[in-house]
């Protein structure tokens, strides 16, 4: 069906619309979508940041001073900041949309949507606290 | 190619999307606000090579950094795909958005297998 | 209440245009009235060259999916009072081909449907003296909502990576074939994998979430697409380190 035939009475001439590459900003969800999907970007911008600590630390306290001296200055803060939001909006998204792929059953009954993403929520506040036990013990 | 191990990179955006939900808030809360601020004491260097001592960490590390990288990749190569319609480039994109979460891998590794 | 609202409905006749126009209609407003009736009132007293599709008018046929001031809705289930004070536009469902005014071609989807074989798939069917399949609340409770598709299309024109990939097999179809994997009864997953694994299956999907935003009938085809993925990669995983057949 890629060539449009000439319009004759027993087969029409269709119309397609062309998809406009501003499709994202025609309504609420769709762009909601896409930010959800930019939340990406910030994630391995974290990544990447988490690696340079780990650079900065193989090569000595040196090192490591000027590492943290970079995240003091007002472009990383910024950066770490936005990216924090970011993180934030994939996590709640990303918990949100978890019971939609994995499907419990246990006994033949499915478990109810609400208690697969409060485990999730749950998970999430154990480890953030165990992670912050860690770094935080000196 | 890539066509072919779509589904391993799905597990592996998955795998890395869980990783970065509920680890990535506290460590970016922690190390790129929480002490660069100020508000709680960075650990020292030395509490940080001792806590690198352990292979435990190590690799929580690599999982840390390498899963993620991987949930990039490939959420963005479909948002590139999608989002600017950049059909014709689709497998330049592939490779560049794997690729480099490949190598930020084998940095990571590498960092974390000679790391005093 | 106003006595009459105003109706800005997209037509296209391609023996005269080459492009979709609109044209407005003043009709009555009457608060149980839905934006069929008002089209077929239309239709009835002020312009009978408008076509569109429709025939239960009670939300189980499928047939009048359009899209209403922009979200694709089934006209026989919108109310015209959620809209005032108007106008309301109706348009055809969107990523389809336009065939007149507010028909669309739905060839693709049929053809898509039937690619998934979405029937009850046997190795050997149980000959019927030995009675029925037997099937528990709970094995039901497992595909139910998938089997309240419709085959309206509205999860079609709401699904922006169909728009942009004609050739996504789309989030009907994929629901339609979970209903039959998760089917007690059915013994066909390993023949739909092929289609549902391939590239246009389910792996261009990116949990958008329109679809299931727009459905009619709460199919939630998101979560059928979902769940699929971690069946097929699992089933990936698994003929990966097992090669030999294990399931």
């Amino acid at each position: 069906m890629s060539a449009e035939p000439h319009y004759t009475l027993y087969h029409p001439r269709w119309y397609r619309r062309r998809v406009s590459v501003w499709w994202w900003l025609q309504n609420r969800s769709y762009t909601g979508f896409v930010l959800r999907e930019l939340t990406s970007v910030f994630v391995a911008f974290f990544a990447v940041v988490y690696l340079w600590q780990l650079r900065a630390l193989a090569q000595g306290p040196e090192a490591y001073g000027q590492f943290l001296a970079r995240l003091k200055t007002p472009l990383l803060l910024a950066l770490d900041t936005v990216a924090f939001l970011f993180v934030l909006f994939h996590a709640i998204t990303w918990f949100n949309l978890a019971p939609k792929a994995m499907v419990v059953r246990l006994r033949g009954k499915r478990v109810p949507d609400w208690v697969i993403v409060g485990l999730n929520y749950a998970a999430w506040l154990v480890l953030s606290g165990a992670v912050a036990f860690v770094l935080l013990r000196g | 190619m890539v066509g072919r191990i779509t589904p391993l990179l799905w597990l592996l955006f998955s795998a890395g999307g869980t990783v970065a939900a509920l680890l990535f808030p506290i460590h970016l809360l922690l190390t790129g606000l929480a002490f660069p601020l100020g508000w709680l004491e960075p650990p020292t260097y030395e509490s940080l090579h001792r806590l690198l001592t352990h292979p435990v960490i190590r690799l929580y590390l690599f999982v840390l950094i390498s899963l993620p990288l991987f949930h990039w990749a490939h959420r963005f190569r479909y948002t590139l795909y999608d989002g600017l319609q950049l059909k014709h480039l689709t497998e330049l994109i592939a490779v560049l958005c794997y690729g480099a979460a490949l190598l930020g891998t084998a940095m990571t590794a590498y960092l974390l297998w000679n790391i005093g | 209440m106003p006595s009459t609202v105003e109706l800005t409905v997209a037509r296209y006749r391609p023996e005269k245009e080459s492009e979709p126009t609109f044209q407005t209609y003043e009709i009555p407003f009457r608060k149980d009235w839905v934006v069929l009736d008002a089209l077929n009132h239309v239709k009835d007293s002020l312009d009978g060259s408008l076509s569109f599709r429709w025939s239960c008018r009670m939300g189980v046929c499928g047939s009048c999916g359009m899209k209403v001031n922009g979200t694709p809705k089934l006209t026989c289930a919108t109310f015209l009072s959620d809209y005032l004070p108007g106008p309301v536009r109706v348009e055809a469902l969107d990523y389809f081909p336009v065939v007149r005014d507010l028909v669309v071609d739905l060839t693709d989807f049929m053809r898509k449907l039937k690619q998934v074989k979405p029937w009850i798939i046997r190795k050997e069917e149980k000959p019927p003296g030995e009675g029925e399949y037997l099937q528990t609340p709970d094995q039901l409770d497992v595909y139910k909502q998938f089997s309240m598709c419709i085959n309206c299309m509205l999860c079609y024109s709401a699904c922006p990576i169909y728009g942009l990939e004609p050739s996504f097999i789309g989030p009907a179809a994929i629901a339609l074939a979970q209903r039959y994997n998760m089917d007690s009864r059915d013994q066909g997953a390993a023949e739909r994998l092929k289609i549902l694994s391939e590239h246009d299956g389910i792996w261009q999907c990116t949990f958008v979430g329109e679809c299931t935003k727009v459905c009619p009938k709460h199919v939630d085809p998101a979560a059928a697409i979902q769940q699929y993925k971690l069946t097929g990669a699992t089933h990936w995983v698994k003929s990966l380190l097992l090669p030999w057949g294990a399931r």
